[in-house]
């Protein structure tokens, strides 16, 4: 579906609300529609066509709200999730921050953030870009011995946002991704690695031969790895695990996770929680960017913002609702943060691992162990040990713990290696001091 | 008995005039020459949702997912396409689509018939209306009482209620027709106590295939709201945790999770059809201790990770995948099962007609021994008794495999010692299970709270096991 017919869905929902007696609303409806193609050991394995469609919708009577969604937008199936919306809202209670964002900080114009390149290319076609990745994995290194298989996929879709106080608006995008997953073997020693890119044009992509290349350097370097004695270390992690340690800020500093008091950082705004020469911002705006969107998820304009400034922390992560829980104004982040990046203090990798001279070099990381809370932190880890500045050799089967917010002041230094796809750019991060837990 | 395959007709065809000759039609343009197998698959699922956050009913949402997938696979290549509109225009698009990895040949005529009945493992029930709506509220504010009222540290509670219904309509390429209606309900409490500064968390639930009477027959959920308190105030007792490796007792119930990762994904019939697995190829090996009995059951009555029939629709069943330590089977779905040259076992599962069925855990878990579990805990000297996880997660390949602990204590002297903060296991799969030592005759299975992911697709699953002893695994603590 296009954007306009989307828009009158749209409309349709807002109008159906009113006439069930709803005093405010809001809907959002997208469609989507993709190729997805896997090649495993040459041969196709799958050709998936998606086309997927959907809505939300929001109704609020004074200050109660119910929701609704569907995957059907016939117009019966719209009464009938604006009535599902309505009859949940007579049974919420009166919530006095539950509503609408502010009209006066709706977007009312917005640039092209130019996300929208359509790939017109057949299933032919990608099954041949597949085969060459995976094949350039496989021919890294002898040792590459079997693949989960490479895999193309394109989707392109649209998506449109209304509410009643008359914000009205959507946009089409694309995202195109190639991917490969293989395995090493060398001994008894099995090790499975991979890599992607993802883009919004095809053409920015990274060639089919560096991806396969990447994943199957990224599997041999693992062969051979062993256990680490348990042991206080500096850690660095790598620019591609990194991002998970902004995520984790981010969660902290979410409204929502302020007001419930359940967060590691509970009350930090203005307080120093990164060395000084830290700062840490989005960018929603960025053309192209994978996270980019020119409203939130309430139809505020957002904009760029820093959320650490010389190690302190600057903004909270705010939607309407938790922004009237705190007594704040929403940071345009209903729906969270877009094209979050952390300034580089200019080191590369190599200069990091000299800088270390002794420690963990992490470069997988595994399980939950993340606890929201407390910030306590202890997870499973696989990666390189380094000595005098040189990886030493691979390691596996150990796990590193600390607590978030020691970690976040013992940050030494982030790298200048952030070539990673995705909507968080940060590079790699030299930490101080932790505990690796092995045999 | 009730009449599945009737319920699933009239609401996932009949709305669209569809009738056994138009899916005849279908599975002509699908499957055919040089297709060796094909399906057709009707969602229909419903959910409702409840959350009371600080102190009131903060959300309510209501869900309605439809469609159908449409899978056609020659040798081991497979094609798929599906839509959220059924019509009959639309499921021959969808065909044509699928069915364009081979190449075009004669159709064969079909005839659509009733696979065989099947007694359901559960109620078809709704479980949406199974209580009233204010009865829905009434019993979430009865939880956040409890909560609060269990002790005065208590800051904040959050329950959700959920009850889900869905309605599948299976239709392989010889005609045969297979139909589930599954209910499921699941509820939640989570809290957050203070003390002095320090703040900790505690969560519990339970849930399965019936419906929302469950949570208040024998007060049940009141109970899972004292618990999730009970959790928050020992983690405000809590110590560091010693770092490197030890003996670990894991409690019995949802520490099952530990075969989930450790052995359960290694035996998925797609990684090792491929060998791609840590277990690929060593059926008939010793994998684990003689002690270990390893069972995958989707035909446990009621049970969160229970089917009636899979998603391709084939029944399920138990399937024993290590028999006193050594590896008798993988589980499997039509399109591995063929391959391998086995049958399916009842393990093809999707998220969503929008997904491809690939083999999946149902209800796994190790059948209980002959130790009583104080015996287990007094045998050891010094190590970790494991009584609750927050989940896990494993790399098929190497065999690593994770998980956290949100409830943890030190074992001293053969004695249960202070409680000790989040900490996580890792180990090796195949090796951590020959160094069973010891296992108890307490056999719990979890109670309902499972969503496993892989390849970004969650299904519901069930866990379980008595307490057993491990003679070492590698704990990441802070502690040194």
């Amino acid at each position: 579906m296009n954007i306009g017919q989307l828009e009158e869905r749209v409309a349709d929902l807002l109008a159906e609300a009113r006439r069930q007696g709803a005093d405010a609303a809001d809907a959002a409806v997208s469609s989507s529609a993709g190729l997805s193609v896997t090649v495993r050991l040459g041969e196709v394995e799958t050709i998936e066509h998606h086309r997927d469609q959907g809505l939300g919708v929001t109704v609020y009577f004074g200050r109660r709200k119910g929701s609704a969604s569907t995957t059907d937008l016939s117009p019966a199936a719209l009464k009938e999730a604006v009535a599902r919306a309505c009859a949940i809202a007579r049974y919420t209670s009166e919530d006095p921050c539950a509503g609408l964002a502010d009209p006066e900080l709706l977007a009312r114009d917005w640039p092209d953030l130019d996300l929208h390149h359509p790939w017109e290319i057949t299933p032919e076609q990608a099954i041949d870009i597949a085969r060459t990745c995976e094949q350039a994995a496989l021919d890294f290194d002898p040792r590459v011995s079997n693949s989960e298989g490479a895999t193309l996929n394109t989707v392109e879709g649209s998506f449109v946002y209304g509410n009643s106080h008359g914000f009205l608006g959507g946009y089409p995008t694309t995202r195109h991704t190639l991917s490969c997953v293989v395995m090493a073997q060398e001994g008894d020693s099995m090790q499975r690695d991979w890599w992607y890119d993802s883009r919004r044009a095809a053409e920015e992509l990274a060639t089919p031969e560096a991806i396969g290349r990447r994943a199957g350097e990224r599997a041999v370097a693992r062969l051979g790895a062993r256990k680490l004695g348990t042991c206080e270390a500096p850690v660095i992690f790598r620019a591609d695990v990194a991002p998970g340690l902004l995520r984790s800020l981010v969660g902290a500093i979410r409204g929502h996770a302020q007001y419930r008091e359940s967060s590691f950082l509970l009350g930090a705004l203005g307080q120093s929680i990164f060395p000084d020469w830290v700062r840490i911002h989005e960018d929603p705006l960025l053309p192209r960017g994978l996270a980019s969107a020119p409203f939130d998820n309430e139809g505020v304009a957002t904009r760029p913002r820093d959320f650490v400034r010389d190690g302190v922390l600057h903004s909270y992560v705010l939607d309407s609702y938790s922004a009237c829980k705190l007594e704040m104004q929403t940071t345009g982040n209903a729906g969270g943060v877009r094209n979050l990046a952390i300034e580089s203090s200019g080191q590369g990798l190599e200069e990091l691992l000299k800088q270390m001279d002794r420690g963990l070099l992490v470069t997988e990381l595994m399980g939950q162990g993340v606890n929201p809370v407390t910030g306590d932190y202890s997870r499973g880890a696989a990666g390189f040990w380094v000595e005098n500045g040189a990886i030493q050799h691979p390691v596996e089967e150990i796990t590193i713990a600390g607590n978030l917010r020691q970690m976040y002041q013992d940050l030494v230094a982030v790298g200048s290696d952030s070539d990673i796809p995705g909507s968080v750019r940060t590079g790699s991060w030299l930490i101080e001091k932790m505990t690796i837990a092995g045999n | 008995m009730t009449d599945n395959l009737a319920t699933a007709k009239q609401i996932l065809l009949a709305p669209a005039g569809l009738d056994e000759h138009h899916l005849a039609q279908v599975m002509e343009r699908l499957a055919g020459h040089g297709i060796d197998t094909a399906d057709l698959y009707f969602q229909l699922s419903r959910l409702e949702s409840w959350v009371l956050d600080d102190g009131i009913v903060k959300e309510g949402n209501f869900t309605l997912e439809q469609g159908a997938g449409l899978r056609a696979i020659s040798g081991e290549k497979t094609g798929f396409a599906y839509t959220e509109e059924i019509s009959l225009e639309n499921l021959l698009e969808a065909a044509a689509s699928a069915r364009a990895i081979a190449r075009a040949g004669q159709s064969d005529r079909i005839a659509v018939g009733e696979a065989g009945k099947l007694d359901p493992l559960y109620r078809p029930d709704d479980p949406i209306p199974s209580l009233a709506d204010d009865a829905k509220i009434e019993l979430l504010r009865r939880l956040d009482a409890t909560a609060r009222a269990a002790d005065p540290r208590v800051k904040q509670v959050t329950a959700s209620l959920v009850a889900a219904h869905e309605v599948v309509l299976v239709l392989d390429e010889q005609g045969r027709l297979a139909a589930d209606v599954r209910p499921l309900v699941r509820c939640n409490v989570a809290v957050i106590v203070e003390q002095k500064g320090r703040r900790e968390q505690g969560s519990a639930g339970g849930g399965g295939r019936t419906t929302l009477e469950f949570f208040l027959e024998e007060e049940r959920a009141l109970g899972y709201a004292r618990e999730a308190v009970r959790q928050a105030l020992v983690n405000l007792e809590a110590v560091e945790t010693p770092a490197g490796p030890m003996t670990v007792v894991l409690g019995p119930g949802w520490p099952g999770i530990l075969l989930h990762e450790a052995v359960g994904h290694g035996l998925e019939g797609d990684f090792n059809r491929k060998g791609l697995s840590a277990f690929s190829g060593r059926i008939g090996e010793q994998v684990a201790s003689p002690l270990c009995t390893v069972v995958d059951d989707g035909s446990l009555p009621g049970r969160r990770g229970s089917l009636t029939v899979d998603d391709e629709g084939t029944p399920t069943g138990e399937t024993v995948l290590i028999e006193k330590g050594i590896l008798r089977g993988y589980m499997q779905d039509r399109f591995n099962a063929r391959l391998m040259g086995v049958a399916p076992t009842g393990n093809g599962r999707r998220e969503s007609y929008a997904h491809l069925p690939m083999p999946r855990m149902t209800n796994t878990y190790l059948l209980g021994g002959d130790h009583d579990p104080q015996e287990i805990i007094a045998s050891v000297e010094k190590g970790l008794f494991a009584v609750n996880f927050a989940g896990g997660q494993v790399d098929i390949t190497s065999g690593k495999f994770v998980f956290s602990l949100s409830e943890a204590y030190l074992i001293e002297k053969g004695k249960v010692g202070a409680p000790v903060k989040g900490a996580t296991l890792i180990g090796n799969g195949p090796e951590v299970m020959t160094r069973v030592s010891l296992v108890g005759d307490d056999l719990a299975l979890d109670p309902g709270v499972g969503t496993c992911g892989k390849d970004g697709q969650s299904v519901p699953v069930g866990v379980g096991q008595p307490t057993l002893k491990v003679d070492e695994i590698t704990v990441g603590g802070t502690a040194l």
